[in-house]
């Protein structure tokens, strides 16, 4: 029989612990982190891919929690861009309302532009997860970090690779036809490697842009047929790449290379499984994790395991947040400022992409690179840098 | 670029896809000339139309062309059941109500697909899809050949059901005079439920056309219907000759003009010719005078 000094202590007690549940063992305050990314519209595919890659990023990180914070778990704000800058913008003035301490996304370079200005001008922590226009990290903006490297590297390392694969080979390539996307991160692309292709001895033909989306790639085919490059350069997204080679594949176009610069589909595990005649051979130049590193294979069973393919956008933005979570842990704050400081001062380098640790220079992360891959045998295999590699190029695909 | 081997498969590949974009505008028109609004929702019912396709082949193995009967069924059913459930009690007959109903059902069906679906893009894989005919010097997809054809059989069936068929002449009745019609003892509300359902058969009958050589996301009717639209003004509104007409002619001047002017600049030319019919003949290409 319970007495009733018992009673009474005990039920002071347990009202006490319901009164003021965190005086016992006090939860940090959960630090809010906005994920924008375009999840409808015309680049839905890709921003949808991001999102997953960054929430996979946030539950590995909130397993421990931000420990110099207390364990602290970081709480989401997803955003839809809409894929347009305008809406990109609109979703950074609701995060900064809410309180996030820092902003991941927004996967294209024109939405970016947008988004790291809007989040520059309240002082919001923004880490770039794709957007490859170099303009992105070129405006002076304190708060704008990007991971992964810019379309100028980009395309440097792809035109410097071609001539040395061209010149073992025996020089077989001398033309090229670029065909690009519209917005900036195809039109600069394209730009760049019309600026750099005729210095290393190749004829760019002809420059071909096409709007997103392009319901018909017949034309440029009929173009391509006429002109007969050697090398065709695609640098568009995933739906107008697919339509693109596939009208290629119909019309029985088959130039020495298809050497991709950031192409949409080029090195896509999805568009290998559906086409895998039509991917066959195809070279690229893109975002790639280190294959030598357990952690990319591991993480790309999980995201297989979920029913998904194991895309540029999942492995970019996980790893984006990733160095997000790191530069808060190191930051030991939830201030804006401290967080900026922290990525500027960043050395991250517990990731598997090829970078080694960060160093970040006006922004832009100086050991981000690119690298080649081809498709060989069924699967995507790096070719080139050579701590890579792994399988040999085949250059050219046809005499 | 002049050369015949470039000129004639492009103007080909003009003819096959505007009959393609002549069936989905011959929906559009036909709603329009009964019903007097703007389906918005005629994009998003070419989306629900291509996922049809693409389960059918993907889930039950069924070949795109085989499917048509089912997904034109489907589709016609659909447009019959939104027309009447949802249209015609939402609008209370008012022109502007209708025309939010229809935007709010594409902005309903875009996000149902993108929350059933995910933002996938999918593409079917049959044995003809790279299947290509040789006609003189051009090539061209064996899928684009049986576009045309079908496009054009589906707009023949359409114009005779509307010239030849009891149903047809209560569609032109109730298109010319609501109350007239009502009066002599046709079934306003039936009328306009069949002319939306069969304006949805039409895109079904798309769908079936178009997905061996193309893809579906929810997003994919969106690029279609502005072109539908235009062809449905440029070949004069309620007209299924103009539509017909129009479709073949958009499709023309933008591979042609793709082929010249290049793929983004290209689309000048069918917008060129928009506003010139505009300016010189308002009523569209075969469009009655008002």
């Amino acid at each position: 029989m319970i007495k009733r000094r018992t009673f009474l202590r005990e039920s002071t007690a347990t009202a006490a612990a319901l009164a003021f549940p965190l005086v016992g063992g006090a939860q940090p305050k959960p630090l809010k982190v906005g994920i924008l990314h375009p999840v409808t519209g015309a680049l839905a595919f890709s921003g949808q891919q991001c999102r997953e890659g960054a929430l996979m990023a946030i539950e590995d990180v909130n397993r421990t929690g931000i420990h110099s914070l207390g364990n602290a778990k970081l709480e989401v704000l997803l955003g839809d861009a809409q894929s347009t800058p305008q809406a990109g913008t609109a979703e950074i003035e609701k995060m900064n309302e809410a309180g996030c301490a820092a902003v991941v996304g927004a996967y294209a370079s024109a939405i970016c532009l947008a988004t790291t200005q809007a989040a520059a001008k309240v002082g919001l922590p923004h880490v770039v997860d794709v957007g490859v226009a170099d303009q992105i990290v070129e405006r002076g903006l304190k708060n704008t970090f990007r991971f992964g490297p810019g379309y100028k590297v980009c395309a440097q390392i792809a035109v410097n690779n071609l001539h040395v694969l061209n010149t073992v080979a025996g020089k077989p390539a001398k033309t090229v036809m670029i065909i690009h996307e519209e917005s900036l991160f195809g039109t600069g692309t394209a730009q760049l490697l019309a600026r750099e292709l005729p210095a290393y001895g190749f004829e760019v033909k002809e420059i071909v842009k096409h709007a997103n989306p392009t319901r018909d790639f017949n034309n440029i085919v009929l173009r391509m047929k006429s002109i007969n490059p050697d090398i065709v350069i695609p640098a568009n997204y995933y739906n107008e790449y697919a339509l693109l080679v596939r009208t290629m594949q119909q019309q029985k176009v088959v130039p020495k290379a298809i050497y991709s610069v950031l192409g949409g589909a080029a090195s896509s595990y999805k568009f290998l499984k559906e086409f895998p005649d039509a991917a066959n051979g195809i070279i690229d130049c893109n975002h790639w994790f280190n294959p030598k590193d357990k952690r990319a294979a591991d993480l790309k069973k999980r995201v297989e395991a979920k029913g998904l393919f194991f895309t540029y956008e999942i492995f970019n933005t996980y790893t984006a947040v990733r160095l997000l979570a790191d530069a808060i842990e190191r930051a030991k704050s939830t201030d804006r400022a401290a967080i900026t400081a922290a990525l500027e001062s960043s050395a991250f380098s517990d990731h598997f992409m090829p970078y080694g640790p960060t160093k970040f220079v006006n922004g832009q992360n100086t050991g981000a690179q690119p690298l080649m891959t081809q498709v060989i045998k069924g699967d995507i295999r790096v070719i080139v840098p050579r701590d890579y590699r792994e399988i040999d190029p085949i250059f050219p695909l046809r005499a | 670029m002049l050369d015949v081997a470039i000129l004639l498969p492009s103007f080909l590949n003009g003819v096959t896809t505007g009959a393609v974009y002549a069936l989905i505008a011959l929906g559009l028109t036909l709603i329009y000339g009964v019903l007097h609004i703007i389906n918005f929702a005629h994009g998003a019912a070419l989306m629900v139309a291509l996922y049809a396709v693409y389960f059918l082949k993907n889930r039950a193995g069924i070949d795109p062309y085989l499917a048509l009967p089912l997904v034109v069924a489907a589709m016609f059913a659909l447009g019959y059941g939104l027309q009447r459930v949802v249209i015609n009690r939402a609008g209370h007959g008012k022109d502007e109500n209708i025309l939010l109903v229809t935007l709010g059902l594409a902005i309903v069906l875009e996000n149902l697909a993108l929350l059933f679906f995910k933002s996938d893009t999918r593409t079917i894989e049959t044995a003809y899809t790279l299947t290509t005919v040789a006609i003189g010097p051009a090539t061209i997809a064996l899928t684009k050949l049986v576009a045309f054809a079908g496009a054009l059989a589906a707009a023949t069936v359409l114009l005779w059901v509307v010239h030849r068929t009891d149903l047809g002449r209560a569609i032109r009745a109730v298109a010319k005079e609501t109350q007239g019609a009502r009066l002599m003892g046709i079934d306003v509300e039936h009328v306009y439920a069949m002319s939306f359902g069969i304006g949805l058969a039409c895109v079904g009958a798309a769908a079936c056309f178009l997905l061996p050589a193309y893809y579906v996301n929810p997003q994919v009717g969106s690029g279609f219907v502005l072109v539908a639209f235009t062809i449905v003004v440029l070949g004069g509104m309620g007209s299924f000759a103009g539509a017909l007409l129009g479709g073949l002619l958009i499709g023309i001047v933008e591979s042609l003009g793709g082929l010249f002017l290049g793929e983004s600049l290209g689309q000048i030319g069918i917008f060129a010719i928009f506003i010139a019919v505009l300016l010189f003949r308002p009523q569209g290409l075969l469009g009655a005078r008002p």
